[in-house]
């Protein structure tokens, strides 16, 4: 089994389409390939809304972790607010916590008047270091735990999904883009199918870390425009600090011809293989009005012959040449 | 005042409406901060050019374990939410990545053997545009997972808050890179395209907001592709569009060559200008909302 990621520096390359059409094209074949996806896109799951899955199982994801004062107990000595290095403990007097006791505290039916000289924890701001908790001497201070999101296993039109849905402001999403991704593999050793596609998130950061480890190989989406070589070249950076056997390809490679040349020449010195150019092609935006992968709504745009082509040659180079 | 360019769905043009509104801003004579805050993936200077100067390290202040010193009770792992210190056969060891730099370990540890050092995670750079726009972003280091704390430093340095309007660029996506770049600020741009994608990723970088408390409006790119779910999505919750970018092959290649809004058709100053009106609008009367209760 192979582990393939699509990934991009910057957001909005069309990681997702291009994951959606090999998820397609790989069906096709005469000996199909046997995929499992996983869309580690945690933050904006779009994956779903082209392989119309159905929900097999969901489950709750807990995390978020935040420090709760339990204000019966505490005294306010203000000893948290100065362990806390981020910003987190505050009293009503602050503005940042004035809101913040005017909507959760009205939850816990709370006066105001009660916090006046107690401190405040800022949910969002607490990053679940426990540092409090520990220093509190009062031991009024715990960590109260969250659902953050969810995630869901289920079968899609080309083969089991593996995705999930963090609720917005949260944090975690590196773990539950492991989890997403780890789900996938092992339905994927059980079955022994022959590959786990993951759409990978845009950046460098924890998610695209998550997505990206213990990838086979990894396909970076490029955009030919004068931002297009400094966020593949990062990208590039951090697939070769995880030793990630890398390839890229080139999105909307027509749009702007000095972009495409600059991302050439660079692939070429940096010995990466340029895998394949995609031309900007509206019909790639009107599959996805549809709900469909490009290579189904329209088989024969200038787009999907463009990724039939990218896809015979990925898939052949998975199989043949062999993924170190 | 302090403007946030949100999206949730990457590539739907953030930065292209960022630069154009801080470079109309200064041309107006407003003193204008700019900050990207996309750490990862940092794109801005490429549009209004800042002549950098100035440049900081990102520092995280991580445990260093004293051996002489620690008898390895264990205690720093304990506390450790992080699993970035492990102790093993009396030794103990420490994971720098995983570390949240929270100083945890350090106020526990009873036998003083936790100094902390300051480990690099990426830098931040800033200095002035041809226009007068003072800028700044940061470059969180390969390999390095955590961007939050390059933004929070980002937000803090030099004297960006002075300005009389900050434009924050966001990061894709509706988690915490994201919150900590909106945070503090008085309005929210989502800017979005009018797709199935745009709009799942709208709806959720919306809540956020909603989450934050941060008043925001609509700036729909891309307009004429697509479909008008966006449009029905923004009217049944009661989100204002301000603004329609169409879809234009002019538009594409002149951001692709690194040129802003402003650049590629000189009447987007007038409408970016008559953008920040109505945000500063919408924020004065919230103010006067607030001050009656």
């Amino acid at each position: 089994m192979k582990q393939l990621v699509i990934l991009s520096g910057k957001g909005g390359t069309g990681k997702t389409s291009i994951a959606a059409a090999f998820a397609h094209l790989l069906s096709l074949d005469g000996v199909p390939l046997r995929a499992v996806f996983a869309d580690a896109d945690v933050d904006a799951s779009n994956l779903e809304l082209v392989l119309a899955p159905r929900v097999i199982t969901r489950e709750a994801f807990r995390g978020g972790l935040f420090a709760n004062i339990d204000q019966d107990i505490c005294t306010g000595c203000g000893l948290c607010q100065e362990v806390c290095r981020f910003d987190a403990i505050g009293d009503i007097s602050m503005p940042q916590f004035q809101r913040l006791a005017d909507r959760r505290y009205a939850e816990l039916g709370m006066l105001k008047t009660q916090l006046l000289d107690k401190p405040v924890v800022d949910p969002i701001a607490c990053d679940g270091c426990a540092a409090c908790v520990y220093q509190c001497p009062e031991g009024a201070i715990s960590m109260q735990d969250q659902i953050v999101g969810e995630w869901y296993r289920s079968e899609s039109r080309y083969g089991p999904l593996f995705h999930a849905a963090l609720r917005p402001a949260q944090e975690n999403s590196g773990k539950l883009v492991t989890l997403v991704k780890q789900q996938a593999r092992l339905l994927a050793m059980d079955g022994d199918y022959d590959l786990v596609l993951v759409d990978g998130p845009p950046g460098i950061g924890c998610p695209v870390i998550a997505a990206a480890s213990g990838a086979d190989l990894a396909l970076v989406v490029a955009e030919p425009t004068a931002a297009g070589v400094h966020d593949l070249q990062r990208a590039l950076e951090t697939t070769n600090h995880f030793h990630i056997q890398t390839l890229v390809c080139i999105n909307k490679v027509d749009i702007y011809p000095a972009g495409t040349a600059e991302i050439e020449s660079f692939c070429q010195e940096q010995g990466i293989q340029d895998f394949g150019n995609i031309p900007f092609d509206l019909a790639v935006t009107e599959a996805m009005v549809q709900g469909q992968p490009v290579t189904l709504y329209a088989p024969s745009s200038p787009s999907s012959q463009a990724l039939r082509e990218l896809w015979d040659k990925l898939e052949a180079f998975l199989q043949n040449e062999g993924v170190r | 005042m302090l403007i946030a360019i949100a999206s949730g769905k990457g590539g739907t043009g953030k930065t292209a409406v960022a630069t154009a509104l801080a470079q109309t801003l200064a041309r107006t004579g407003l003193s204008v901060s700019c900050l990207d805050c996309d750490v990862e993936a940092p794109n801005a200077h490429i549009f209004l050019r800042p002549n950098f100067l100035e440049s900081k390290p990102v520092e995280m202040l991580i445990p260093q374990i004293d051996a002489t010193l620690c008898s390895g009770c264990g205690e720093c792992a304990r506390v450790c939410q992080f699993h970035a210190i492990v102790v093993l056969g009396g030794q103990t060891l420490v994971f720098p990545e995983l570390c949240h730099g929270c100083g945890s370990c350090t106020l526990v540890c009873p036998d003083g053997a936790i100094n902390e050092m300051s480990r690099r995670m990426g830098i931040l750079k800033g200095g002035l545009s041809p226009e007068g726009i003072n800028f700044g972003h940061g470059l969180l280091n390969v390999g390095e997972p955590m961007a939050v704390p390059v933004i929070t430093q980002l937000k803090k340095w030099r004297d960006y808050k002075d300005a009389e309007v900050v434009i924050l660029d966001s990061p894709p996506g509706a988690s915490c890179p994201v919150v900590e770049s909106i945070r503090g600020a008085n309005f929210v741009i989502l800017v979005t395209e009018p797709t199935p994608f745009g709009l799942h990723d709208l709806c959720q970088a919306f809540e956020l907001t909603r989450e934050l408390d941060i008043p925001a409006a609509v700036i729909i790119n891309h307009d004429g592709i697509g479909n008008s779910d966006v449009e029905g999505y923004c009217r049944e919750v009661g989100l204002p569009v301000l603004l329609r970018i169409p879809l234009e092959r002019k538009i594409g290649e002149g951001l692709a060559q690194g040129k802003t809004l402003l650049e590629i058709h000189p009447e987007y100053e007038v409408t970016f200008r008559t953008l920040y009106t109505q945000i500063a609008e919408k924020i004065a009367q919230l103010a006067v909302i607030e001050g009656v209760q």
